[in-house]
């Protein structure tokens, strides 16, 4: 198991240059300048001068290499740095933001904190809700809890996010007003007060997202314990005398968890990324807001790095979900 | 009982049916058969004669719904199993009634080792804790001639092979010392070479421990080997039930006698065909009114389409106890 870790760890290095390469040139594609934001007036010379205080005057290659070299290799420096009060960085050049001329590794430690909160708390509670639901859906099929279970997962599944966020903010906050409309990333949770309050501005665009993510899960989970529930080694567990929650608990459960797994770990990553649009919703300054923002004002390095993170995060899950299959099936341990 | 010994199973009049969509199928029509202790009753019967669905009837192993056991009675050591609520039934399974499955290679949980598997029922039902389990476990494994016990514990399925996994199948199935051991044609999908082991295994078992045994089989020349008694089944119903040397001696249902030609021979001239029954096995839907061979019988007559038969005892001993049949026609009549 440890050498095939280390050795999918090793065969995602070229993997992930060649994800970095194409993000760097597929956007720098793109059109637009970091300078559209500057008012016409300002001379061409002049123009010129900022684009080279930025880098931005530098074939896409030159850029490409030194910035491969500031991910990979200086801004680990600033990280350990900042760790262990160290100096290793000795104030080399950061992957620096075109629009607020701030590292983009400080931006995202600013913004992925909220995000982490909302979007991860959904995720949590949608895997929590979904796994019961999924297993109890295939136990009792076309029972009236598998028939509301699947008209649910439908609608949560089929409905777009920011569909549901706004006609919850329709109802819950503006008619009712229970909850607010938009998301304080300044609130800090010191006391019960504020606990109440980070609690419910956290309720709308949580629940949004784990509607969502437990529609998606619960489907996974109901088709894979139902396929496993008639499998011969159930009809045995029950004829060896188990009962019945040992049977689907232990035996289905263990099986069809397989397939349930992978889907939970590449599902992940879309926490950091694929919340963009709720994040917009409920004014969530998180990294989604923070890349949208960004890619408006092409603002290249931000963008590259963001979206390169990931794609490092895809991959690593990738291998957990992978290093996890292993654990759960004796069948296939890489070994 | 004419052998002196109290059935340790008595099944009767056992009924079982499947709703479905197309209405309800009687699958087991009025089955009622015993064991005696240490006695092995073969069970023989073409694809969906109803075999498996009666034996697993008795414990309450056939998704319900579908299937319904509607009437009858199954007695095992005094008490019947029909009217046991589900966890009393739970305590019967595994403990007193051991399963062996046709397939070996699906019939184990591919993702525990099989020392966890064994264990189960030894943890449940006899209240072993983990460690006398294992130990328990592993004296099961090299008692079905699993060599290197102990460590084979930890192995999984999948590190075993076909005739390897139905001996920890077997192992699971007499785990407990249960009194009854069905077997439902645990050899079928073994090569046969395997098949001659797991036999001659499950032979000396009996010998060893001296449960009773229904074996589940198509195979007619296995039954001849290791059978006291045999039963032959036909469209959910028992069509003939004998000790094995009557019945192969003196077949007396239509069905029997053509399953018998059907078997092909070593010795004496090679026939240029094998015989085949021709048609087909019945569709069981709608209560049984005729007799469900009559459309492949040579023998059939109008009796045969207006009226069921019933079993009749052959040699002048009790239904069941000596050589039954159910037919309206008979061999001594018909050679005059």
């Amino acid at each position: 198991m440890l050498s095939f870790t280390i050795r999918r760890l090793l065969a995602a290095i070229p993997t992930l240059l060649l994800i970095s390469l194409v993000i760097f040139l597929l956007v720098d594609l793109a059109p637009g300048s970091p300078l559209s934001d500057i008012p016409l007036t300002v001379p061409p010379e002049v123009r010129q001068k900022m684009l080279a205080a930025m880098g931005a005057d530098q074939p896409v290659m030159v850029r490409y290499v030194l910035w491969l070299k500031q991910f990979f290799w200086i801004e680990p420096l600033y990280g350990i740095d900042a760790l262990f009060g160290t100096d290793f960085a000795q104030g080399a050049q950061r992957i620096i933001s075109w629009q607020s001329k701030v590292p983009v590794f400080q931006i995202i430690g600013e913004r992925l904190p909220q995000t982490l909160t909302v979007v991860g708390t959904a995720y949590l509670i949608g895997v929590l809700i979904a796994l019961p639901i999924g297993i109890y859906s295939a136990y009792r099929q076309y029972s009236w809890f598998d028939q509301a279970g699947t008209f649910f997962a439908m609608a949560g599944f089929s409905v777009p996010t920011f569909f549901t966020g706004n006609i919850l903010i329709l109802i819950f906050a503006v008619n009712l007003g229970w909850f607010p409309t938009i998301y304080d990333t300044n609130l800090t949770v010191t006391d019960w007060a504020s606990m109440k309050a980070m609690l419910l501005q956290m309720a709308l665009p949580v629940t949004v997202l784990a509607l969502f993510n437990a529609a998606e899960i619960s489907r996974y989970t109901r088709s894979s314990v139902l396929e496993n529930l008639g499998q011969d080694y159930v009809r045995t567990a029950r004829a060896k005398g188990m009962g019945e929650g040992k049977v689907l608990l232990k035996h289905v459960l263990r099986n069809s968890l397989i397939p349930v797994v992978t889907v939970i770990a590449l599902g992940l990553p879309t926490v950091f990324g694929g919340a963009i649009v709720t994040e917009q919703i409920f004014k969530i300054n998180g990294i989604g807001a923070a890349l949208i923002g960004a890619i408006n004002v092409s603002d290249l390095p931000t963008v590259q790095t963001i979206t390169f993170i990931f794609a490092v995060l895809i991959v690593m899950f990738n291998l957990i979900a992978d290093i996890l299959y292993g654990i759960l099936d004796p069948r296939i341990r890489y070994d | 009982m004419p052998d002196g010994a109290e059935p340790v199973l008595d099944v009767r009049g056992l009924k079982t049916i499947f709703r479905t969509r197309g209405g309800e199928i009687h699958a087991v029509n009025s089955v009622s058969f015993h064991l005696r202790p240490g006695e092995l009753l073969g069970v023989v019967g073409e694809s969906g004669s109803g075999k498996s669905v009666t034996m697993m009837s008795l414990i309450g192993l056939l998704p319900s719904p579908p299937a319904e056991v509607r009437a009858g009675e199954v007695l095992l050591g005094g008490r019947d199993l029909l009217k046991l609520s589900p966890r009393d039934l739970q305590a019967v399974r595994g403990a007193k009634v051991g399963f062996v499955f046709q397939d070996p290679m699906t019939s184990l949980n591919p993702v525990f080792n099989v020392g966890n598997q064994i264990m189960e029922p030894l943890i449940k039902h006899m209240g072993m804790t983990k460690a006398q389990a294992e130990t328990r476990a592993a004296e099961l494994l090299a008692l079905v001639g699993i060599p290197d016990a102990k460590k084979r514990l930890k192995s999984y399925p999948h590190q075993f092979s076909g005739g390897m996994r139905q001996r920890v199948m077997i192992a699971i199935a007499l785990a407990c010392d249960p009194d009854v051991l069905i077997a439902d044609e645990p050899t079928t999908a073994l090569d046969v070479t395997i098949q001659a082991q797991i036999i001659e295994l499950i032979k000396e078992l009996r010998q060893k421990l001296g449960m009773a045994i229904v074996w589940i089989t198509h195979d007619l020349g296995v039954i001849a080997g290791i059978a006291d008694r045999v039963m032959v089944m036909y469209g959910g119903q028992v069509v003939e039930q004998a000790p094995v040397r009557a019945l192969f001696a003196n077949p007396q249902h239509p069905y029997t006698r053509a399953l018998l030609k059907t078997v092909p021979s070593l010795t004496g001239e090679r026939a240029a065909r094998l015989e085949v029954i021709e048609g087909q096995p019945p569709l069981l839907s709608g209560v049984p009114v005729a007799c469900p061979f009559r459309a492949r019988c040579a023998h059939a007559h109008d009796r045969c389409d207006a009226e069921n038969p019933v079993r009749r005892a052959v040699d002048g001993k009790p239904v069941g106890q000596g050589h039954d049949v159910a037919c309206h026609w008979s061999p001594e009549v018909a050679n005059g």
